[in-house]
């Protein structure tokens, strides 16, 4: 204390106990997970209510049980299933294709000088390109197929799963590299026993990157040049003015994103658990 | 086997670090090398332990190993630098994983070296479930299972409380008894070095050059004594007397850094 009370004395500061002030409050922020569903509850009622109500358009905004008729007759009709078929082919062919090419190159340059001088060059050249924008010269390469999208996710997958390969690679405490040189390990399995786990956390933050970067790649590509396709259905139903299947469609994207979220998590938690 | 420190100098870049060091650590004997912060010791043991290729002179061995040694020079590390992805018994058993032993003589090696270290009924624990102490205890568990013939100690206990040091101090020194193991250990801590080391190297200042080696004449068992406390004392005082100006300089150094 620095100032005193003006009705206490002196005395009285030396006699009377008094509690020490609680002063370490705030700055632990946990995850509510109710107050989470409420709000998101809440603003689902007040858009449902401003759409009954005649508050805003509904060509402009469906209201969400709009949405809902519009995604059950999708379902219903297959259309659904196959426009997500076709875009789940895509993002997980592109995924996989971009994740394979972007382990290797990114352990590549996490291991050697030479890799790393190489591939963080044209790394550091190329990861800022807008990967849709090289969907028109791919197309020319590729062909008007399925290739050039593929190609065009697994090019944006491919940079951002080098990046956080390597650098997971980079992160992996040289003591523990260190301790296991000491006890004459062979390098495969420094690689294997160290590295790999060492990096792992890294490699799957990365994942959760590029699902996202995969989704907005299969959408963008659909929306250039596909007959099928999430992406391609959005973009039409746009066109036609159908707008709650638009939001069905966004709707559905959303879905899938969570689903690939929760993918990830289960494979954290399996693969991580020692954290 | 003995392990000969030949001349090494090395240098990172334009700092000297060490400076024509040489001494020899003869089958069995613990060799602990003391000094001012900064003067090279870490350094010192990673070139003695092949971790480090020294600018100047060779770490050699001298002797064959014991027979049945599957690394003869084996570090134990300040930070335990034990695999957080793997459990107590795994850890111990990581550098067995590659050698041409069976599963059942790993598994029989393992749980020799984690009873020896009191660490068997945590085998299946991960790391950080462990306190600090017990973390060391299985880098030590880990070290005996290879059968060293010489232990490089980096300080192994400078990352534990008081009373977690006093403890594994006393498992050093029922573990290197028998002579079967000779180590070096690096320390700042001259009581421990007193009480485990059959010599101490001190080394000066950056470059760091042997200022003196101090043999001390009595057993690790006698040092138990309490009769000679005055001794250990004594020798306390004299290895501080050699290192003091210097750890002031050095501290200073480090401030201004």
């Amino acid at each position: 204390m620095l100032e005193r009370a003006p009705s206490e004395t002196p005395s009285d500061i030396d006699t009377k106990s008094r509690p020490v002030e609680f002063r370490g409050a705030g700055f632990t922020p946990s995850t509510g997970r109710a107050s989470g569903w409420i709000a998101l509850a809440l603003v689902i009622a007040l858009w449902q209510l401003a759409g009954s109500a005649g508050w805003v358009n509904p060509l402009f905004l469906p209201p969400p049980s709009a949405i809902a008729v519009a995604t059950y007759k999708l379902a219903m009709s297959g259309s659904l299933w196959q426009h997500l078929g076709w875009s789940v082919m895509r993002i997980g062919t592109g995924w996989l294709l971009g994740t394979v090419a972007g382990v290797i190159v990114g352990f590549a340059i996490g291991l050697s000088t030479l890799a790393r001088g190489v591939g963080i060059t044209f790394i550091s050249a190329l990861f800022p390109i807008p990967k849709i924008a090289l969907l028109p010269l791919l197309i020319l390469w590729l062909g008007i197929g399925e290739e050039p999208k593929i190609a065009t996710i697994a090019l944006g997958v491919f940079f951002s799963t080098a990046i956080s390969v390597y650098s997971g690679v980079d992160a992996v405490p040289r003591n523990l590299i260190r301790m296991a040189q000491s006890f004459n390990v062979p390098f495969h399995a420094i690689v294997r026993r160290v590295i790999w786990p060492g990096a792992l956390p890294s490699i799957l933050a990365g994942f959760r990157i590029t699902a996202s970067v995969a989704l907005l790649l299969v959408v963008s590509a659909e929306m250039i040049g596909a007959q099928y396709g999430i992406g391609a259905f959005v973009l039409q139903a746009g066109n036609l003015m159908q707008t709650d299947q638009l939001l069905a469609g966004v709707v559905i994207l959303s879905l899938f994103g969570l689903a690939v979220g929760k993918l990830i998590n289960l494979l954290e938690a399996r693969l991580l658990h020692w954290r | 086997m003995d392990l000969i420190a030949d001349h090494i100098s090395h240098r990172f870049d334009a700092l000297d670090v060490l400076d024509d060091v040489s001494f020899t650590v003869r089958a069995g004997e613990v060799v602990a090398i003391v000094g001012p912060s900064g003067c090279g010791k870490s350094t010192l043991l990673s070139v003695l332990g092949g971790l480090l290729r020294p600018s100047g002179g060779a770490a050699e061995l001298r002797g064959a190993p014991p027979k049945d040694s599957l690394n003869p020079l084996t570090f134990v590390f300040q930070d335990f630098a034990l695999l957080p992805w793997c459990t107590v018994e795994e850890n111990v058993a990581f550098p067995l994983e590659h050698t041409a032993l069976s599963a059942a003589e790993r598994r029989g090696i393992v749980d020799d070296a984690l009873r020896r270290t009191g660490l068997f009924d945590f085998r299946g624990t991960y790391p950080k479930q462990l306190s600090g102490g017990m973390r060391q205890r299985v880098g030590i568990a880990r070290a005996l299972a290879v059968k060293p013939a010489i232990l490089l100690m980096d300080e192994p206990l400078s990352a534990l409380d008081s009373q977690t040091r006093e403890l594994l101090m006393e498992d050093f020194v029922r573990l290197l008894a028998d002579g079967a193991m000779g180590a070096v250990y690096v320390t700042h801590n001259l009581e421990e070095a007193v009480r485990l080391a059959d010599r101490i190297v001190v080394l000066s200042r950056r470059p760091g050059r042997i200022r003196k080696v101090v043999p001390i004449a009595m057993t690790r068992s006698e040092r138990g004594d309490r009769n000679v406390r005055e001794k250990l004392l004594a020798l306390q005082d004299e290895l501080w007397s050699l290192i003091r100006e210097e750890a002031i300089d050095a501290e200073r150094e480090v401030q201004h850094a």
